[in-house]
C-alpha cells in the first residue's frame, strides 16, 4: 500500500489529539460492547428458544402452579407431541449469593424434549438409578468445582427444610449461547417432601408441537381448553415467553439503545470535530498534494481513511477491552449466565464504529476535497 | 526564444495567446492579467519580476493549471490546457509541473525521501523504481545523505532543495518557481539559484521563475517586467547592450 506512509504520517501529526480521538472510540466501543453483553444476558432465552415448543404457565402469575393432571390433557390436543413440567425449587447453596437456577423435573421426557442440552447415556442411567440424584450444567459444575458423586445440599426456601443431591450427570450445551449453569434433580425426590399446599401441582409445562407453523394455533388451543376452569393457562411460544420473561426487567432493550444512540451520537461529534481541525490545520499540505497531482478524489477519501483508521483502532480496542472483561464469564453469579460476547456481536460494533468513522470524516473530507489550491497555498 | 508579443513559432513549449485574468473583489473588478502573449521554447530560463500585485504568482498559477484564466488559451507541449475539466488538469499537472515554493510547502510528517517521493506515487513506478528516482534527485540536490531527516532537521536552503528534488523528480515538462529564494538568507538563495542554473544548463530543465530578487533574475536568460497585467521583455541577464531573446 504505497499510500500507507501518507496515511500514518498524518494520522499522528498531533500525537496526543490522535490518541484522545482513539480513546473515546475505545471508550465507546467498550461501553457497547457490555451493553451488548448485557442484552444479550437478557435476551438469552430469546436466541436460544426453540421453535417447536410453547410453555404453559398459569394466566395469573409465572409463580402460580398448574395441576399434574394437565399432563394428559395436553397430550390429547393435536398437534402436541410431547409435554414436559418443571418446577422452580429456589433453593440457597451455602449463601444466597450464590444463585442458580434448580428445576425438578420430569425425568421421562425433559432430555427428549430439551436436545440441546447433552448428558451422556451412562451418567443419564445413574442419575435416573439414585432417587437424590441431579444433572448439572458445565459451568455450573465449574463455577463451584463440582465433580461427579460430590453431595450437594440446599436449603430450601419453597420448600422447606435442607435437601441432599448427588451429582449423577453434567450436561453441555450444544451451542455457546445454550446455558449451562442449571440444576435438575427428580420431579419424583420433589414430590416425597412436598408440603401440602404443591401437592399434584407442578410449576409449567413445555411442550413440543409436531409443526412449528401451527404453534399459535395450538396455543390458543391449549389456552381455551382450560378457560373457566380453576387454573386457567397461558400458552406462548418459547421465545414469546422469553421475551416477556426479558422484559419483567424492564425495557432493557429500549434503555440499551438510547444510552447507545447518545453515546455513539456524541462520539460522531468529537470525531468529526477532531477530523474538522485536523483538515483546518494541514490545508496547505493538502493543497500542496493537489497541486502536485493528487486528485480532489484521492484528498477526500485520505481525509475518510483517517477518520475511520482512528474508529478502526479505537473500536478495536475498545471491543478487545469488552471480550477480555466477559472471558470469566457472568461478574453477577448467576444473574445472567449468558454473559458473552458473541462475535457476530462484535462485528456489528465494528461496523457501527467505521461507520462512525466514515460520517464524522465526512464533512472534513468534503471541505479538503473541495479546497482551491491558489487560495490554501496564499495561507500563510 | 522567449517572446511576448505573440510571433512566437507553433514549436514553442509554452505559448500563450490573450490571455486575460479577472478578480471580482466585492464590487470592484480586478483585471489582473491583459491579453497577455508569450511564447517560450524548451530549455529556456524566464524570470518574472514586477511589484507586488502585479500578477506574477497569477500568471504563474494559471501556467501549471492551478487556476483558470477568464480568456485566452495556454499550449504546453501541444496540449491546450485551458479547457481541460479539473481533474484532466490534475493528471496534466502530475505529469508536465513541478512547482517550487516559497515556503517550500514540504509536508512535516513524511520525511525528505518521502516528500520527494510524493510525485512518484501518482506514476505506476515499483517501488525500487520510486526509490532509484528519488535517490537521483536527492543525489541532484546534493541531500541523498539526509534523505531521512524531517523538514524540522533541515535548514531553510536544504527545504527549498528538498522542494526542488520533489519538483524535479518526475522529470515534469517546465518547473515553475514561485520566488524560491524570497524566504532564504543570501547564501542560501545564491545556492537555490545555482541549482536551478545548474538544473537549466546541465539537465536541460524549461524554468519560469517569478521573483522580486534582481540578484536571482540576472540568472535567467530572460527577464520579463510584468506591470498592471502586461507583460513587457526586459534584459537578457549579462547582457548590458540589451539584446533581445
Amino acid at each position: 500500500m504505497k499510500y500507507s506512509a501518507l496515511i500514518f504520517s498524518s494520522l499522528f501529526r498531533k500525537k496526543i489529539r490522535t490518541m484522545l480521538t482513539i480513546g473515546s472510540f475505545a471508550v465507546a466501543l467498550f461501553l457497547f460492547g457490555l451493553l451488548a453483553v448485557v442484552r444479550g444476558a437478557f435476551n438469552q432465552g430469546v436466541e436460544v428458544a426453540g421453535a417447536d415448543r410453547l410453555v404453559v404457565v398459569n394466566k395469573v402469575s409465572i409463580i402460580q402452579p398448574l395441576p399434574i393432571s394437565y399432563k394428559d390433557r395436553l397430550l390429547h390436543i393435536p398437534g402436541i407431541k410431547e409435554v414436559t413440567h418443571a418446577n422452580w425449587f429456589g433453593g440457597v447453596y451455602q449463601d444466597e449469593r450464590n444463585f442458580f437456577g434448580q428445576f425438578a423435573v420430569d425425568d421421562e421426557t425433559y432430555r427428549s424434549i430439551f436436545p440441546e442440552f447433552v448428558v451422556t447415556d451412562d451418567q443419564w442411567q445413574a442419575y435416573m438409578a439414585d432417587r437424590e440424584g441431579a444433572i448439572v450444567g458445565a459451568d455450573l459444575a465449574k463455577r463451584f468445582k463440582w465433580k461427579l458423586g460430590d453431595r450437594i445440599p440446599l436449603k430450601g426456601t419453597i420448600f422447606q427444610g435442607t435437601w441432599e443431591f448427588n451429582i449423577r450427570g453434567i450436561y453441555h450445551g450444544k451451542r455457546v449461547q445454550d446455558d449451562s449453569t442449571q440444576f435438575w434433580f427428580h420431579y419424583s425426590y420433589l414430590k416425597e417432601r412436598e408440603n401440602p399446599f404443591w401437592r399434584g401441582l407442578v410449576g409449567w409445562y413445555t411442550v413440543k408441537v409436531g409443526n412449528p407453523d401451527d404453534s399459535v394455533k395450538i396455543a390458543k388451543q391449549i389456552d381455551e381448553s382450560f378457560s373457566n376452569s380453576p387454573w386457567e393457562t397461558k400458552t406462548d411460544t418459547e421465545k414469546e415467553f422469553a421475551t416477556s420473561f426479558a422484559k419483567q426487567a424492564g425495557n432493557i432493550q429500549l434503555l440499551i439503545l438510547s444510552i447507545g444512540a447518545v453515546v455513539f451520537f456524541t462520539l460522531l461529534l468529537v470525531t468529526g470535530n477532531t477530523m474538522a481541525i485536523a483538515v483546518r490545520e494541514r490545508v496547505r499540505d493538502l493543497a500542496v498534494l493537489k497541486a502536485v497531482g493528487f486528485s480532489d478524489v484521492f484528498v477526500l477519501l485520505l481525509v475518510l481513511a483517517e477518520s475511520t483508521m482512528i474508529a478502526a483502532l479505537g473500536g478495536a480496542l475498545g471491543l478487545a477491552g469488552a471480550k477480555l472483561l466477559t472471558l470469566n464469564g457472568d461478574p453477577t453469579h448467576g444473574m445472567l449466565p449468558f454473559f458473552y460476547l458473541s462475535t457476530q456481536t462484535a462485528i456489528e460494533g465494528f461496523a457501527v464504529a467505521l461507520i462512525v468513522g466514515v460520517v464524522a470524516g465526512l464533512l472534513p473530507a468534503l471541505s479538503a476535497m473541495n479546497l482551491n489550491v491558489v487560495a490554501a497555498l496564499r495561507r500563510v | 526564444m522567449v517572446r511576448v508579443d505573440g510571433s512566437g513559432s507553433g514549436s514553442s513549449l509554452v505559448r500563450v495567446r490573450g490571455l486575460d485574468k479577472k478578480y471580482q473583489r466585492g464590487s470592484e473588478e480586478i483585471h489582473v492579467l491583459q491579453s497577455l502573449n508569450l511564447d517560450v521554447d524548451a530549455g529556456d530560463f524566464v524570470a518574472f519580476m514586477g511589484p507586488s500585485g502585479s500578477g506574477k504568482t497569477t500568471l504563474l498559477n494559471l501556467l501549471g493549471g492551478l487556476d483558470l484564466p477568464t480568456a485566452g488559451t495556454i499550449t504546453v507541449a501541444g496540449d491546450e490546457i485551458t479547457h481541460l475539466s479539473g481533474s484532466k488538469l490534475t493528471q496534466w499537472r502530475a505529469r508536465h509541473v513541478g512547482f517550487v515554493f516559497q515556503m517550500y510547502n514540504l509536508i512535516p510528517v513524511l520525511t525528505a525521501f518521502q516528500n520527494v517521493e510524493l510525485p512518484l506515487l501518482l506514476t505506476k513506478l515499483s517501488k525500487a523504481e520510486r526509490r532509484r528516482h528519488v535517490e537521483v534527485a536527492l543525489e541532484v540536490v546534493g541531500l541523498k545523505d539526509r534523505m531521512h531527516h524531517f523538514p524540522r532537521q533541515l535548514s531553510g536552503g536544504q527545504e527549498q532543495r528538498v522542494g526542488i528534488a520533489r519538483a524535479i523528480v518526475a522529470d515534469p515538462t517546465f518547473l515553475l518557481c514561485d520566488e524560491p529564494t524570497g524566504d532564504l538568507d543570501r547564501k542560501s538563495a545564491d545556492e537555490i539559484m545555482d541549482l536551478i542554473d545548474r538544473l537549466v544548463r546541465e539537465h536541460g530543465k524549461t524554468v519560469l521563475l517569478v521573483t522580486h530578487d534582481p540578484v536571482a533574475a540576472e540568472r535567467a536568460h530572460v527577464v520579463l517586467h510584468l506591470n498592471k497585467g502586461v507583460l513587457v521583455e526586459g534584459q537578457r541577464a549579462g547582457d548590458p547592450a540589451g539584446a533581445r531573446s
